[in-house]
């Protein structure tokens, strides 16, 4: 039950946001919020990515070379930045984390 | 050219965002099951939210144990960016009855919005342009749900994937998304800053380090912007 009062708030909120511009077809926002607007994505993104990678078990910095999601996030950056091709990224990221964690012995195999 | 025609092209503009999608809806249904959603609760996410990486983050979000406050202030935060498109794609449809606005807002995600927008771009609001919109729409929800669909049914049959780290795809997915975006020196300093302060901040309760960091990432964006955008004219150091 708990999950889904989750999902429809979720759903809720997600409608607002999309629908916010839609509903009142005369409302302008000021400049600086729509200039603000422009880092939301880059903002909020990296503020996700940097500790996922840097942080995997949410708690302790891993700046090591047996974490794979460091190393493979790094792998996925190069790949973006060089193909600018989101689906590339994925999977080229989604492989090398895979090998990566084979290699080391992290797969429950 | 009349309505069908228009949605018919709607549904064939669909297609190569089809490839990019339908990974994502596996992924995203694999992680929900192993998290222990159920096929419904999985499917219902996919059908009533629709919005891939704010439901790849509640996921997460669920599997750490975090209470649902912090998850729908994330899923706010993480789904800020529509309020973009629904700018941009707001002269376009402001003269749709509300009938047509409701849905195509519902629709609204990153890959509709880089299909339509193209579009409108380049034809205009006129005639049945928004028929070309809702084939789009539809044809990209479908593909969600389908594809959250087998992801689900695939967790289910090997549940042994949750200890593979799936969750790693978000990450993936995020990269994508940002590094094309970082093209000058402003978006370059809004994710420096946003990602040192996520890290400083990472033991904030209630997620309050991630608001800390975007507000920190979007201000530094800003100030640098205006500083690019208005050189020298006598001021100071």
């Amino acid at each position: 039950m708990q999950t889904w009062w989750l999902i429809l708030s979720m759903a809720l909120i997600t409608f607002a946001v999309r629908y916010s511009l839609f509903a009142w077809p005369n409302l302008r926002f000021p400049p600086l919020v729509l200039q603000g607007l422009h880092y939301v994505p880059t903002a909020v993104l990296t503020a996700i990515v940097v500790p996922g990678m840097l942080m995997p078990d949410g708690e302790h910095l891993a700046l090591r070379l047996d974490n794979a999601y460091l190393l493979a996030g790094i792998g996925a950056i190069v790949i973006a930045a060089v193909t600018r091709h989101l689906l590339a990224t994925i999977g080229g990221g989604f492989v090398l984390f895979f090998l990566l964690r084979w290699a080391f012995g992290q797969l429950p195999l | 050219m009349t309505r069908s025609q228009l949605f018919a092209y709607g549904l064939r503009d669909s297609v190569p965002m089809i490839v990019g999608i339908a990974p994502f809806g596996i992924i995203y249904g694999t992680l929900a099951s192993v998290a222990g959603l159920s096929l419904w609760q999985a499917l219902g996410m996919s059908l009533l939210v629709y919005a891939g990486s704010a439901q790849f983050i509640a996921i997460s979000l669920l599997t750490a144990g975090t209470g649902a406050a912090v998850i729908l202030f994330t899923t706010l935060i993480v789904n800020l960016r529509h309020v973009l498109y629904s700018a941009s794609l707001q002269p376009y449809i402001a003269h749709l009855p509300q009938a047509w606005r409701v849905p195509l807002a519902f629709g609204l995600t990153d890959e509709t919005f880089a299909v339509v927008q193209r579009r409108y771009l380049a034809h205009g609001a006129g005639g049945h342009g928004h028929w070309y919109h809702a084939g789009v729409a539809l044809a990209l929800y479908l593909c969600w749900i389908s594809s959250s669909l087998l992801g689900v049914l695939f967790g289910q049959a090997m549940p042994s994937l949750a200890g593979w780290g799936l969750d790693f795809a978000m990450l993936a997915t995020f990269i994508g998304i940002v590094v094309p975006l970082l093209r000058n020196t402003p978006q370059v300093a809004a994710a420096v800053v946003a990602g040192a302060v996520a890290v400083a901040c990472h033991a904030l309760p209630y997620k309050l380090g991630l608001l800390a960091a975007a507000m920190a990432g979007i201000v530094v964006g800003v100030l640098l912007e205006r500083r690019v955008s208005r050189p020298v004219v006598g001021e100071g150091a």
